[in-house]
């Protein structure tokens, strides 16, 4: 009943990775969606009808139309164009705090995990984080950094910092006491040898898991701070900002709200299909210790 | 008293099903203790949970068969059926003693919710007979250890209140699924000895499923031995011994080390059983049978009356003194 | 058993510490002269000069601390800059709507989301399962101030049966009935947790329905009903116990959104309203009170769960 630990690393290729979804075609479903999403950001100026910043006070808050397939907002630009280019700021956003906390959060929990005297400390300080909500913290840190879209990125990541040092702390005690681990040590094989050879290798598959949680939690994250003015500046469109002009007007042009909302959701929904479909994948042992966020 | 006949349990689609237990037949009479061999994988535990009405859900389903238990058919039927059907003759202990009680409640609690089921009693009463069957399995300090929780008592213990949880059901039949396995070899010998006790005790039967064959020397009557999802010999336990008829029982006994043997080779029977499914035509022992003959990777072997009482699932069966 | 209880205390007390001063630091990280953000940008030197001896910001940062310590363990958490009143009394005042709200949200994340959980899990592999699976995962993916938009639209604008903002206090005229000024804002607030513990529940119920003692359950030939309430529920329910202070927190995270979404005067908006007049000394005061509830959240569920699991002993 024990799993091989080859079964952790050594999974040949595209095919084991893409299973999960073949089993689950809904998550499928998710893998596409994420797909188009990267595509309308990488081909904005190509896909985008109008120019998003140009605006026709003739034209605004008309509804959807042949013109205008997701209608104008209360300046006259285009939503659909607006909502296009708001996919960058998305991925950009995502791919922020999901890079900041595996930079940090890798690098501590493996740290604190193989020297424990040092290690307790650290953890101690990562569980006074803790002690902070999340969005809380990251208005916290807003405030003292400024908002902008690189403190925005901080402060979000900050929060995922946190449970991210956790995993890798957890997931490292339980790799370091694998027979194969303690077997590499006792031929004398360095640390760092170690930690390159067998620790991180096997971090990848649930630190993959875990990198979709913490994208599709962060576009909600980010939605937010845009929706209180703290986060991406009113200039640049993200789809936390449209919803955040749009309040004035929900009841004249409902499309307002519902165009960039959705995308939020389908973001955000298929992340979550997609991490999920990856964590069925993982070892069971492992797969507790992620169980907690979603 | 429990007769199984022909059952058959399978896995996967209904239109191209996998067998893991084929067309398994045996019975036990009252008072028998009937031992069921064979390795790891064989088949032996499904067996026995298609045979209690076990079976997890979703997963492997009793397809064909039939489960006579003191003449009422209770094939498919699971536990809280039986009981409303007023038939509840029947009880089974596990083999993990460690993971087979609820962590969160008192052991007492869990005897009595047995006895309250069986018995038709409430508080007091079925905590009273928590304690007598505590004491019938001998744990000492009865009283006291009905408000123990299962993390409290070693290993051994929780094997024995779980056949006090068993006992509460006043089975006709025990079914005993590697119930020591998990054991220390002194505490095992105890609960053998506890469980033949009370076996002759309450005219019970039983069906005691093991890869152990030394331990069915010392408990059973008769054995019935298993190999890949099928019953290949049925005997009485000194007969299989002496004299077993079928080649794999024959390979078993040869495995045994025996006294005496020290510093030669172990023997083995080579190869490794066939995964469900694997063999399509013919015995699936044919691959490892130091005997076989075109014929047996044909056809199924036929089921051979060797000697009184006394089977075996093979075409050419091994008879002492007859030809070879 | 006493022994655990202090010991978890205690490390509870110590990262309050450890958090009290992260905030109290919070102040001085602040780009700028803390008497200017104090007093605002419009104070003259002398008024600094005579603030800054006032308010002891010449002694020296551990002496602040401490004294500052100090005066918040006796309820003074300083003047707030807008309102011109103690903090502890804007605190106080805006307490009762975010402390109902969320009160009332938990209620709804508990009524909706275990019961849910548990018929997804019984109803396991069925099309039920799948689609209420589905639709709880989607409900996790949805923003709340989106979902609260919505509401507004739909029950205040459309069908104008509930109103959309405010709330007027139930110890004021229109007594409980103004409790319909949060039944909006806590579905609002609940649907995503709700999905969450719908899952969790859901996860549990299936993990524990495959181990060993289930099957013993099973086997002593009590009705299906009994082994659910019995035996799974039961020890799902740890679980979800466990979950209880993390949901905990992300419910004061997103109160801030749902309030500013309803204008409702509760604890959320007034940080963001904060942030927005610079009144600092008021965010500091908030994020302590909220850390310290937020803490002694968490201290409560660890002991529960200790009471609710005998197997755990002292870590």
């Amino acid at each position: 009943m024990t799993v091989a630990a080859g079964a952790l690393t050594k999974s040949g290729g595209i095919r084991t990775w893409l299973a999960p979804f073949v089993a689950r075609p809904i998550a499928l479903v998710g893998l596409a969606v994420l797909i188009a999403v990267l595509i309308l950001a990488a081909a904005a100026p190509l896909l985008a009808p109008y120019n998003p910043d140009a605006y026709d006070a003739l034209i605004r808050l008309s509804p959807p139309n042949a013109l205008h397939w997701f209608g104008t907002d209360q300046l006259g630009r285009d939503t659909l164009s607006r909502v296009i280019y708001s996919s960058r700021m998305a991925l950009l956003v995502g791919v922020g705090v999901v890079v900041f906390a595996l930079l940090t959060g890798v690098p501590i929990g493996v740290f604190s995990a193989l020297f424990p005297r040092l290690g307790h400390v650290l953890m101690r300080i990562v569980d006074v984080l803790m002690a902070f909500p999340s969005l809380l913290l990251a208005l916290v840190l807003i405030v003292i950094l400024g908002p902008s879209v690189a403190n925005s990125i901080i402060a979000i990541g900050a929060g995922f910092l946190t449970t991210t040092t956790r995993i890798v702390y957890g997931l490292t005690l339980r790799l370091k006491t694998e027979t194969y681990v303690e077997a590499s040590r006792s031929m004398g094989s360095r640390t760092g040898w170690l930690v390159h050879k067998h620790i991180l290798p096997n971090l990848i598959s649930p630190l993959l898991v875990q990198a979709s949680f913490v994208f599709a939690f962060a576009q909600l994250s980010a939605a937010s701070l845009d929706f209180l003015g703290l986060g991406a500046p009113p200039d640049i469109p993200s789809w936390g900002n449209m919803l955040a002009e749009s309040r004035n007007f929900i009841t004249r042009a409902p499309w307002l709200l519902f165009f960039p909302g959705m995308m939020i959701v389908l973001t955000a929904f298929a992340l979550n299909l997609v991490g999920d479909a990856l964590r069925d994948r993982l070892d069971p042992r492992f797969r507790e210790m992620l169980g907690r966020k979603i | 008293m429990l007769s199984v006949e022909n059952l058959t349990v399978s896995v996967g689609a209904a239109a191209a099903p996998i067998d893991i237990v084929s067309a398994v037949s045996f019975e036990i009479a009252k008072g028998e203790i009937l031992g069921l061999v064979g390795e790891s994988g064989c088949g032996k535990s499904m067996t026995s949970l298609a045979i209690m009405g076990l079976l997890p859900r979703p997963g492997p389903r009793t397809r064909t068969g039939q489960v006579v238990l003191d003449g009422v058919d209770v094939t498919q039927l699971q536990p809280w059926q039986r009981v409303s059907a007023g038939n509840a003759s029947m009880a089974m202990i596990f083999q993990e003693p460690m993971t087979s009680l609820n962590p969160v409640r008192r052991i007492g609690d869990q005897i009595a919710e047995a006895v309250r089921v069986h018995d038709r009693v409430h508080g007091g009463a079925a905590l009273a007979r928590a304690c007598e069957l505590l004491e019938m399995v001998r744990i000492p300090d009865a009283r006291l250890q009905l408000s123990a929780f299962p993390h409290q008592l070693s290993g051994g213990m929780r094997q024995r209140v779980m056949i006090a949880i068993a006992l509460a059901c006043r089975p006709q039949v025990l079914i005993a699924d590697e119930p020591t396995t998990a054991l220390d070899v002194t505490v095992q010998a105890q609960i053998l000895g506890l469980l033949r006790e009370l076996c002759n005790g309450l005219d019970m039967a039983m069906l005691f499923i093991t890869h152990d064959m030394g331990v069915i020397a010392q408990l059973a009557d008769r054995v019935a031995v298993m190999y890949a999802g099928r019953i290949v010999e049925t005997a009485a336990v000194r007969t299989l011994f002496d004299a077993p008829a079928h080649p794999y029982t024959r390979g078993l006994m040869d495995c045994m080390p025996v006294r005496g043997s020290a510093g030669q080779r172990l023997r083995t029977i080579p190869g490794q059983a066939p995964q469900p499914g694997t063999v399509k035509t013919g015995c699936a022992f044919a691959a490892r049978c130091p005997q076989v003959r075109d014929i047996c990777r044909a056809e199924l072997p036929p089921k051979m009356r060797v000697a009184e009482l006394h089977e075996a699932l093979c075409a050419f069966p091994i008879i002492q003194g007859g030809p070879n | 058993m006493w022994s655990y209880v202090f010991k978890r205390a205690g490390a509870t007390a110590l990262t309050l510490v450890a958090a009290s001063v992260i905030i109290f630091a919070f102040i001085h990280l602040i780009p700028g002269d803390p008497i200017y953000i104090r007093l605002g940008d419009m104070a003259t030197p002398d008024q600094v000069d005579a603030v800054r001896h006032s308010l002891g910001l010449d002694r020296p940062i551990l002496i602040q601390y401490l004294s500052w310590v100090s005066d918040a363990l006796h309820g003074d958490l300083g003047q707030s800059i807008f309102y011109q009143m103690p903090i502890m009394s804007v605190i106080a005042d805006h307490a009762e709507t975010s402390l109902l709200l969320a009160s009332i949200t938990m209620t709804w994340v508990l009524l909706i989301g275990v019961p849910i959980g548990m018929i997804s899990a019984m109803r396991h592999g069925t099309w039920l399962d799948q689609v209420l699976s589905g639709a709880a995962m989607l409900m996790a993916s949805v923003p709340t101030f989106w979902v609260g938009l919505y509401m507004i639209l739909i029950f205040a604008a459309w069908l104008g049966w509930l109103p959309s903002s405010g709330y007027p206090s139930i110890f004021d005229d229109g007594g409980l009935a103004n409790l319909r000024y949060l039944l909006l804002p806590s579905l609002t607030l609940a649907a995503p947790n709700a999905a969450l513990i719908l899952r969790l529940t859901r996860a549990s119920m299936l993990d524990v329905s495959r181990e060993d003692y289930v099957r013993t359950a099973r086997a002593k030939g009590i009705r299906p009903w009994q082994v659910v309430t019995r035996h799974i529920f039961r020890n799902a329910l740890l679980a979800v116990v466990s979950a209880f202070g993390f949901t905990f927190a992300a419910l004061l995270s997103e109160a801030v959104v749902t309030e500013t979404v309803f204008a409702l005067p509760g604890i959320g908006r007034l940080v963001v309203q904060s942030i927005m007049q610079r009144d600092y000394p008021v965010i500091q005061g908030v994020v302590l009170v909220i850390v310290v509830l937020y803490l002694l959240v968490n201290l409560i569920v660890d002991l529960s769960y200790r009471m609710l699991d005998p197997r755990v002993e002292l870590q």
